[in-house]
């Protein structure tokens, strides 16, 4: 499996800091591209070149090159990171474009990428041995070093806990209530709301459970599909040891209606909040009955 | 988008996949010359987007004129789990040897489309035990594979190349459609040893709605549901007379898990989106002004970077304009809030700092 934090963290200074690592914004002109790359920026993440296609040779904010390609970009700065803001009708020429150029993280923003699409990019991902997180999802970030997203920098804080979440603004509300109780993050990945996934659930786990560093792990979970299910499994079968816990929205929800996320649909009992949350049992993971109860429940899980 | 059964079934035609004689109608006099058409004795089926109208009594066979008139109107006028009728399809009754099942469906978690055929049909699959599942990539179904499925579920000679064919039809319709689900069930055996489909389901990508102009017509969007759609939001409206409303699908979901818990009866799930702004939030009041049973609104917003004193404005232009006069129980995460409570300190606008404070606020209204 591809190393996740080998790809977001550079070589380890003497004062015990990563080296920052290069990252391209693919679409750094269009609106919501453009504000996002200034919050990155101001974030700290080093935003080496933008691609916009027909605007080759500008330069963002008079200092980052633009570029017509993602292949230019990486050509001229060696960037393995690239994050996507292109509509979604545009996605998937997007994403051909940076995975065939030696892109080894792709963070894809867009919401509303039609599932064939999705699929096809995922299926030449991994063909290259890249990762795709997303699509519709906040994006990546480790607190402290670079924010590979669109997630507002307030409810992070450094530390050890990793934040594997399906939904955007629940992962901003539960980090922001862990950071609150003195859990800060290792990690948190958004997942992303859509049936199919760059980075399902399983993967995410596996790319972050080996990480020396980290100490627990948050699952935010939502109705539809069977990825917290498989994740259960997964956990109940490689024996992880350290704390873990849960949450699942749309145990209210109605049957065969999308809640907002294309992939929030419950379809017969597959999908549904109840066959997430026993198999959670299953695997000794609480499951909080509200956002603000799962740093309560972390902490008499760290404590027991 | 989920298909109805008569959409379900126009398309299955169009890929050559049989079904029933059957002619669908939205009123009772194309009901009539519909019925005159097909002939009697025939059975008259609900069109509702979900499952269990069989055991609802949404199917019901007819067989004389007294009794269409009869039982026409009262299944026009039914609804089941709070969904109305959206149409009615009149069919002729097939001689069913044996009942099957069959159908196209994207596995998530694998990312790629599974066959699934059961010789027991007619029921809901997850409640049958010998099932027969395939992988098949990005859907698209050879032969060969085809005739392994058939003959896994027992069919030989002329099924098993009915079987085949049929299959590959509705691959085919899968691919080209966009589909997530492609299900026939029951799909038929009949006593002359013909395949056909009995009932259909097919659910297509909403996301891939801008290839797919000739599925338009299947559309059935309320007006507001229009609404919403043209302001970029996400709606889904309920019986209840709560408005939840707020930005994020699973911070809405969540919203909607706790209101419920509490006793609460949600109006609907309005998710405005990522941001929030003083128009959006004001486009969102005014879709709810619409909604007459509504009684409380309860609005969730988390924005790390949102002013709050922007949102509190849009409260505050929808009570000056007379859009709303409910009360608005709000908890807004984000800056300035102090001021923002300042500025709804006289209106109806009652702003809490933790969720489940404002929804014993809008419970406790709502259920006055």
């Amino acid at each position: 499996m591809t190393d996740i934090y080998k790809i977001l963290r550079g070589q380890k200074d003497a004062d015990g800091n990563y080296e920052k690592k290069p990252v391209i914004v693919q679409g750094i002109t269009g609106k919501y591209g453009s504000a996002h790359a200034k919050l990155m920026l101001e974030y700290g993440t080093n935003i080496v070149a933008g691609v916009t296609p027909g605007k080759g040779g500008q330069k963002f904010e008079d200092k980052i090159p633009i570029y017509e390609s993602v292949k230019e970009a990486v050509d001229a700065t060696g960037a393995e990171i690239s994050i996507v803001f292109v509509p979604a009708k545009f996605f998937l020429d997007a994403a051909k474009d940076a995975l065939e150029s030696g892109i080894k993280l792709l963070v894809a923003i867009p919401e509303h990428v039609p599932i064939r699409d999705a699929m096809e990019a995922i299926e030449l991902a991994k063909k290259n041995d890249a990762i795709i997180i997303g699509p519709n999802t906040p994006g990546v970030i480790v607190p402290g070093l670079i924010k590979v997203g669109i997630m507002p920098a307030t409810p992070f804080s450094k530390g050890k806990v990793a934040v594997l979440s399906k939904s955007g603004t629940l992962l901003y509300e539960i980090s922001n209530n862990l950071t609150s109780a003195g859990f800060g993050q290792n990690i948190t990945i958004g997942i992303g709301g859509d049936p199919v996934n760059g980075t399902r659930m399983i993967d995410a786990f596996d790319m972050v459970k080996d990480d020396p560093e980290l100490e627990a792990m948050v699952v935010v979970g939502e109705i539809g599909g069977d990825s917290e299910e498989i994740l259960a499994q997964h956990i109940i079968d490689t024996g992880f040891k350290k704390p873990i816990v849960g949450y699942i929205a749309g145990r209210q929800a109605p049957k065969e209606k999308r809640m907002g996320h294309a992939g929030a649909i419950v379809m017969g009992n597959y999908g549904s909040a109840e066959s997430k949350i026993s198999m959670f049992a299953k695997a000794n993971i609480p499951v909080a009955k509200r956002p603000g109860e799962v740093a309560v429940l972390l902490a008499g899980k760290m404590n027991s | 988008m989920r298909l109805l059964e008569y959409q379900a079934k126009e398309l299955f035609k169009e890929f050559g996949i049989k079904t029933p004689p059957s002619i669908s109608s939205k009123d009772i006099e194309k009901g009539r010359k519909d019925a005159k058409e097909l002939g009697y004795p025939f059975v008259i089926k609900v069109q509702v987007p979900v499952g269990g109208r069989g055991k609802a009594g949404g199917i019901q066979k007819c067989s004389s004129d007294d009794e269409f008139e009869l039982k026409y109107p009262q299944l026009l006028n039914m609804s089941i789990k709070g969904e109305k009728t959206r149409a009615i399809l009149l069919e002729k009754m097939a001689d069913i040897e044996k009942e099957l099942y069959l159908s196209l469906f994207l596995n998530r978690s694998k990312r790629c489309y599974t066959i699934i055929a059961s010789s027991e049909g007619g029921v809901e699959i997850e409640s049958v035990k010998s099932q027969t599942i395939r992988e098949v990539g990005l859907g698209d179904v050879d032969a060969q594979t085809a005739k392994e499925v058939a003959n896994e579920i027992g069919l030989k000679d002329s099924q098993e190349e009915q079987f085949v064919e049929m299959l590959q039809k509705l691959s085919k319709l899968t691919i080209e459609k966009e589909a997530e689900l492609a299900e026939i069930n029951p799909l038929a055996i009949l006593k002359d040893g013909t395949l056909i489909a009995l009932d259909g389901k097919v659910m297509t990508d909403d996301n891939s709605n801008f290839r797919h102009d000739e599925l338009q017509q299947y559309q059935e969007k309320s007006e507001l549901e229009e609404q919403a759609e043209k302001s970029g939001f996400s709606l889904v409206e309920l019986e209840g007379n709560i408005a939840v409303i707020g930005n994020g699908a699973g911070l809405v979901m969540s919203t909607f898990d706790l209101v419920t818990d509490n006793g609460g009866k949600p109006a609907t799930f309005l998710d405005v989106g990522g941001g929030a702004t003083t128009e959006t939030v004001y486009e969102a009041l005014t879709l709810i002004s619409k909604m007459k049973r509504v009684t409380g609104i309860l609005v969730n917003l988390y924005g790390g970077i949102v002013k709050t004193t922007t949102v509190a404005e849009a409260f505050i232009q929808a009570y000056n304009n007379n859009l709303i006069d409910i009360p608005v129980f709000a908890r807004l995460m984000g800056t300035r809030s102090k001021e923002a409570k300042e500025m709804l300190k006289d209106t109806k606008t009652k702003m809490f700092d933790s969720i489940e404070d404002a929804i014993n606020g809008v419970v406790m209204e709502a259920n006055k």
